[in-house]
């Protein structure tokens, strides 16, 4: 009996060790990131650090308002082009594709969601910039070239969490449609979408969610000026991109300065996740 | 509607044999037998949900005012003019006023003004009005369960269907709420051709007017549902609806 209850003990201290460390890990990145991001921020004033629309560490000018903005309309714009085509591809996967056809995308799917984000931007620096340079104006390097690989990024998030939404919905909806004389269009646009909504946003904010942290493949292709774009061919600076391109040499308050993006970064983060919960919960209740 | 010689196979299994049937007008037909007897089958092939099952087949004649349900209607319209209402409530996860829309704006019905009426007449039709007006809005899923099966019947009624089809649609629900569809089956054969699956034999003889025993995919007998009841003329009619087997 009692060596039952040891084994209990033991692995109970187990779970709670692993549960302990990854919470232990997100507390400690809190406070590294505020510790060390917060007094840079009084130092620099916090109105001029969100709003300020000149990064000059030389000077000590930092505002990262540019930044700011550069990774909302990188964001925004994956979104125009990752969401539409994620989500028909959601619905096509669950309820047009045949058997076969399905064989060949699901895996598609999933190898997109594992190519490493530097071979992504390998592939926009090769392919989409040039092609942009050379039809479009600017230099290539640019927002539009950031969205939508970003776009493509985000397809896999969105497509694997809406179609498992919509492969959620009951059948008998499916079916009550069906008998009121829908045809199989109306009865999956009509009903079977609108039901697993919540699901569907739950995938879209996911992908913000990655898109808004992503580093490595936008600063590849996004030429991170640290200037608010005037239009989508120029160059754009995200959030991200700041830290890592500038992390290397940057020292005190320069280096504040780098942290307390990430603090910024971090918050938004957080806005996404705590969105996302209330979308799950909403849906729930329903 | 009818049916003629029919067979229907799931694979090699053959799960109707040879079923003769007319359904009248305006009078309620109960398919009634034992489980696995293929009542339920023969009600979803004459609104062809039996498509969705894989490996279904069917040979003979299903007819809808002397035409071929498979051959000379169309799916769609035979589905509108054919209404089924299920053995579990299954509204969509939208307003009331929304789910009763549904039909009628899928067979291109836009004005405001229409729908509205639509929307009422069906509600009254189903005897559900009076609850549900208040509450056009509100999402379907916070109805009771009875509330929500008379709210599928009147969606079902919404699209001015000239059968209706009712696969045990009371057997998920309390006494109350069976009590009041069986009163409102009732009503609704004055201006429908009405076909009911159900396991309830007292049902049976209380609500339909014709009554058809399945057993094992052939059709016993089928008649007035009186002499049914009273004076079957096969012994296995008898013993089921003594309640010896079943």
């Amino acid at each position: 009996m009692s060596h039952v209850h040891l084994k209990e003990d033991i692995a109970k201290a187990l779970f709670v060790a692993a549960a302990g460390i990854s919470i232990l890990a997100v507390a400690l990145i809190c406070v590294f990131l505020f510790a060390n991001g917060v007094p840079a921020i009084a130092q620099i004033g916090l109105p001029e650090f969100l709003f300020g629309t000149t990064w000059r560490p030389a000077n000590d000018v930092y505002g990262i308002f540019p930044m700011i903005v550069g990774s909302i309309y990188v964001t925004a714009g994956a979104i125009v082009v990752g969401v539409p085509t994620g989500l028909l591809c959601a619905i096509f996967l669950s309820r047009f594709a045949s058997g076969r056809v399905a064989a060949v995308l699901k895996p598609g799917v999933e190898l997109l969601a594992g190519i490493p984000s530097v071979v992504y931007g390998f592939f926009g620096l090769v392919v989409m910039v040039p092609f942009i340079r050379d039809n479009m104006p600017g230099r290539g390097l640019s927002l539009l070239a950031a969205a939508v690989l970003l776009g493509i990024m985000i397809l896999p998030t969105i497509i694997t969490v809406a179609q498992s939404a919509l492969d959620a919905v009951p059948k008998k909806y499916y079916e009550g449609a069906l008998a009121l004389g829908a045809d199989h269009e109306r009865a999956v646009f009509r009903v079977i979408v609108p039901a697993a909504v919540s699901g569907i946003m739950a995938g879209i904010v996911l992908g913000v969610g990655r898109a808004i942290g992503e580093t490595m493949a936008v600063i590849m292709v996004a030429g991170n000026q640290p200037a608010v774009p005037g239009s989508i061919f120029d160059g754009v600076r995200t959030m991200t991109a700041n830290i890592v391109l500038e992390m290397g040499y940057a020292a005190d308050l320069h280096r504040g300065a780098l942290v307390a993006t990430g603090v910024v970064l971090f918050v938004f983060i957080l806005l996404i996740t705590m969105l996302f919960n209330v979308i799950k919960k909403r849906g729930e209740m329903k | 509607m009818g049916v003629r010689d029919l067979n229907l196979y799931y694979q090699d299994f053959q799960a109707l044999k040879g079923i003769n049937l007319e359904f009248p007008k305006n009078q309620v037909t109960a398919l009634i037998g034992p489980s696995g007897c293929g009542k339920s089958t023969l009600l979803k092939s004459l609104n062809r949900m039996n498509d969705l099952v894989e490996g279904c087949r069917i040979e003979g004649e299903i007819t809808l005012d002397g035409r071929n349900a498979y051959r000379d209607i169309d799916v769609n319209s035979l589905r509108r003019r054919v209404g089924m209402v299920f053995q579990q409530p299954n509204p969509f996860p939208m307003s009331v006023y929304d789910n009763v829309a549904f039909g009628p704006r899928t067979h291109g019905i836009k004005s405001r003004a229409d729908l509205d009426a639509i929307v009422e007449q069906s509600l009254r039709d189903a005897a559900i009005w009076d609850e549900l007006k208040d509450r056009l809005k509100k999402n379907a899923l916070g109805l009771s369960g009875g509330q929500q099966q008379r709210l599928c019947i009147a969606r079902a009624l919404a699209v001015r269907p000239e059968v209706l089809l009712m696969d045990e649609s009371t057997s998920a629900l309390d006494p109350i709420s069976t009590a009041k569809i069986e009163d409102l089956v009732g009503e609704l054969k004055s201006k429908y051709t009405v076909i009911m699956v159900t396991h309830n034999m007292l049902q049976a003889l209380r609500v339909s007017d014709k009554t058809a025993f399945f057993l094992l995919g052939e059709m016993v007998e089928a008649g007035d549902t009186d002499d049914i009841f009273t004076s079957p003329s096969d012994p296995r009619t008898a013993d089921y609806v003594a309640g010896r087997f079943g």
